[in-house]
């Protein structure tokens, strides 16, 4: 008899060390492992995390890389698991499996501008490789955050933007759909903000992360401009059962959503963005 | 407004008129001006005739509509390189949106009767500018129909769905063959006699 | 399964005694034998204890949704095709549980898994099932992740393949290069025969454990008659109505507009039996139960089905809503997109989806039309 493999389909219990509450629905969490150690993963991955007896979901993870003694989740709820998530408190547990999928190829942007573009809660799977990129400040040539909300006040980890906004090395752009109340910022879809540039388009590598429509667009808009789509990168979604290409629901053309993205580079993909059902 | 010397210089260097033919710039310097708009004051305003266009130097405006009782919405903004205005195009030359400085603005404003008589006899021009505009008005069509799609809204059908079916518990009349509701109204029949 | 037999094995001659001790010997290593038996009117495969157990003398009709039980004119025991469902039914069972977890004061602890169940012998896999269980091997273990269920169950059964003597109306495992000979992946290769009046086994060990299996049985060696019959039989399997370009199918996946796929919709139950049956197909979802006080909690993984509207769910709703796209998906998962994501085709010419399709859509016709080529 072979000796038992490790199962990638059973958690590993983690404890809820603080909550933060983010916009009206959405939140961060850190998270440590109960047992003790650390937690490494590359940006742009993500975890299946279980609420005891409720269910699993993907969550992409939303912390510095550089840190693995605590795990960061940001999560919005609109389902019967992240509503079970969102009623956790801290000291409460849950369960974790992962990291899975690919990652932002941050690396690979060295010597290049890096454009983000985010649209809504797409921000939180971008800021561990923003995290990332400022690290390695010195490597890149300028680096770009666009970022797209709802409103004013759907804007995600609004005092990190202003604090990054403040930095002379890192510009923040943040344009809104609707204006609400005092906002006397952009007004307009994220895509304007790439069509308005500052960055050089023959040598700039961008990472696209938000809903899939926002995504074709704001890609379209990247190579419009000029950038190459072998240097732009989205990260998209489907249902998601094990996260390890078991379970066959994430099925995206040939590809597993979960082990062969979540990021994928646009050109492999660009058009099975353009079918419809796929 | 003032007309200084360097005004076919700054219209080159706009983004809007790059690359154009010395020929048609020099065109298009006679109609220009430059302008200056404090933080808060109009550019233009709806309804009015749509005599000018502006190309934005620097600074950001707010593309807005008013409404009664509350402040404007504003639809879009428009910054550094960028046009507002097109109206001046469309017969009958109506301006169908506000459009107010929200920083101060610095603009190159061009003289839309002006313009338009030039392009009339000038079909060159005419053409230069209309390709101009043109890819702009398409791209602002696709943006404000991505902004009205409300990409960023909580996802609805899940909500949708419990309140049919509260709705539907309400309204059914299911409840009432149920011995928990033949109860009560046995226990109200009680209580009356 | 061991490794294979480096050396040319001998084939023996079985008769019924020798196949029954085969039998028992399974049993007597402490196996769970599964092997072909009569239920509900079909022959399935489950539990059996002897010989008796066998269909003998059974055969099955099948053709586009058709499956009958037949009488055969003889008294083979393993003359009926293919049961419904192939082995993945006991290689990865549809309900399996992932884990239960315990409430603790602080959260919850993940209980240690159960011992693992007895080792399994499969007795009449078949050619095509023997390349189906290496597909299903390859999805899950091949890449980063690998299921330790699935790998150990497979790795410590002992698989007795049994060769096809005819073909059914719906198979082609010629045309998808996986049958009918049974080539690899077996302890022992049995070819039923005919010679005269004598009816027996032709018995070759493709494994040492196959070997040493076989070596006590203390069977006779076959002669060259039952060697030439054994021959002939897979011979007779090779002939096969239904043909799939392989080839040409691979191109499903750029066809994603064709107007086949409205018509093939019109017929198309969206039942899923296809998936069902398919011994290929391996999506799962999972469960989430607790107990009333809610204190323990499970987690199964059952089959799922890509014909389900749940299937696509991301939240807001499901991506694939027609049935169009859910059939697509099916069928070029199989012949087109499974040879990017695993080097080989995903279906390993059967049948089954054809024979248990209530409206009797045909997996070849499909692809043929689809694709555009003539048909032979």
């Amino acid at each position: 008899m072979n000796a038992p493999l490790p199962d990638p389909m059973v958690p590993v219990p983690f404890r809820i060390e603080k909550v933060r509450r983010d916009l009206s629905d959405t939140f961060t969490m850190e998270l440590v492992p109960e047992a003790g150690g650390e937690f490494a993963f590359q940006p742009g991955q993500f975890n299946m995390l279980y609420v005891f007896g409720v269910g699993e979901v993907p969550i992409s993870i939303s912390g510095d890389p550089a840190d693995r003694s605590v795990l960061v989740h940001t999560t919005r709820s609109v389902g019967q698991v992240t509503e079970a998530l969102d009623a956790l408190k801290p000291g409460d547990s849950l369960g974790v499996r992962g990291p899975f999928g690919t990652s932002w190829p941050v690396e690979s942007a060295f010597g290049h501008d890096l454009v983000f573009v985010a649209g809504g809660v797409g921000l939180a799977p971008l800021r561990p490789a923003i995290y990332q990129a400022m690290a390695n400040r010195e490597r890149f040539g300028r680096v770009i955050v666009l970022y797209g909300a709802r409103t004013p006040e759907d804007i995600l980890y609004k005092k990190e933007l202003e604090r990054w906004r403040g930095r002379f090395d890192l510009d923040v752009l943040v344009t809104v759909d609707r204006a609400t109340g005092r906002w006397g910022g952009n007004v307009g879809v994220v895509t304007n903000l790439v069509a308005r540039g500052g960055f050089d388009p023959l040598n700039t590598t961008s990472f696209v992360c938000g809903p899939e429509v926002m995504m074709r667009y704001a890609a379209q808009a990247l190579e419009k401009k000029g950038v190459d789509t072998g240097r732009i990168w989205v990260s998209v979604e489907r249902n998601m059962k094990c996260g390890c290409g078991l379970c066959g629901h994430c099925q995206w053309g040939p590809h597993f959503t979960c082990k062969d993205g979540p990021v994928f580079r646009y050109d492999r993909v660009a058009d099975l963005f353009q079918i419809r059902e796929l | 407004m003032v007309k200084p010397d360097n005004l076919a210089g700054v219209l080159q260097e706009h983004p809007f008129f790059q690359g154009i033919a010395p020929s048609l710039r020099d065109l298009l310097v006679g109609c220009a001006a430059n302008e200056r708009f404090e933080a808060g004051s109009m550019l233009f305003r709806q309804g009015d005739s749509a005599d000018k266009f502006y190309l934005i130097r620097s600074g950001t405006v707010a593309i807005e509509i008013d409404q009664p009782a509350r402040p404007p919405i504003v639809v879009e903004t428009i910054t550094e390189g960028e046009v507002a205005g097109w109206s001046w195009l469309v017969p009958p030359y109506r301006l169908t949106f506000d459009a107010r400085a929200l920083t101060l603005v610095r603009a190159l404003s061009f003289d839309a009767q002006c313009l338009r008589r030039k392009m009339e006899a000038e079909p060159a021009l005419g053409y230069d500018v209309l390709r101009r505009f043109l890819p702009i008005m398409a791209h602002r069509l696709s943006a404000s129909r991505l902004q009205m799609l409300d990409l960023y809204a909580p996802p609805k059908p899940a909500k949708v769905k419990k309140e049919k079916a509260e709705k539907a518990a309400k309204k059914s009349k299911g409840t009432n063959r149920s011995p928990d509701a033949r109860l009560k109204k046995a226990k109200k029949k009680d209580a009356k006699s | 399964m061991a490794q294979p037999n480096s050396k040319n094995a001998i084939p023996y001659l079985l008769d019924m005694d020798g196949l029954g001790a085969l039998i028992s010997a399974l049993v007597r290593q402490g196996r769970q034998v599964i092997g072909p038996s009569l239920a509900d009117d079909a022959v399935i495969y489950d539990d059996i204890d002897s010989i008796a157990d066998l269909p003998a003398g059974w055969g099955a009709d099948q053709s586009a949704g058709h499956y009958r039980l037949k009488r055969r004119d003889d008294q083979a025991l393993f003359g009926y095709g293919l049961a419904p469902q192939g082995w993945k039914r006991q290689l990865y069972p549809p309900r399996q549980k992932l884990f239960a977890a315990r409430r603790q004061d602080s959260g919850f602890a993940v209980e240690p898994p159960p011992p693992p169940p007895p080792p399994l012998a499969l007795i009449g896999v078949r050619a095509c099932e023997l390349a189906a269980i290496d597909r299903q091997a390859k999805v899950f273990g091949d890449r980063s992740y690998a299921d330790p269920g699935y790998q150990s169950r497979l790795a410590n059964a002992f698989i007795v393949a049994v060769q096809c003597a005819e073909a059914q109306a719906t198979c082609f495992c010629a045309a998808m290069g996986t049958g009918p000979e049974v080539s690899h992946g077996y302890d022992i290769k049995l070819t039923e025969i005919f010679v005269q009046k004598h009816h027996g086994f032709v018995a070759e060990a493709g494994t040492p454990q196959g070997a040493k299996l076989l070596k006590a049985l203390k069977a006779p060696a076959a002669g060259a008659a039952e060697i030439k019959a054994a021959g002939l039989a897979v011979k007779n399997a090779a002939r096969q109505d239904k043909h799939l370009d392989a080839e040409a199918a691979r191109k499903l996946s750029a066809q994603p507009d064709h107007p086949r796929w409205d018509k093939v919709a019109e017929r198309c139950l969206s039942c899923g039996n296809c998936t069902m049956v398919c011994p290929t197909c391996f999506c799962t979802t999972v469960e989430d139960v607790t107990d009333l006080k809610g204190d323990n909690a499970e987690r199964w993984r059952k089959w799922d089905s890509c014909f389900t509207m749940d299937f696509s769910y991301i939240h807001g709703g499901a991506v694939r809503t027609e049935t169009r796209s859910r059939y697509r998906q099916w069928i070029t998962h199989k012949l087109s997109t499974w040879v990017d994501q695993f080097g080989e085709q995903g279906c390993v010419g059967c049948g089954r989806c054809t024979t248990w399709c209530p409206v009797g859509i045909d997996i070849t016709e499909e692809a043929a039309a689809i694709t555009g080529q003539e048909r032979i």
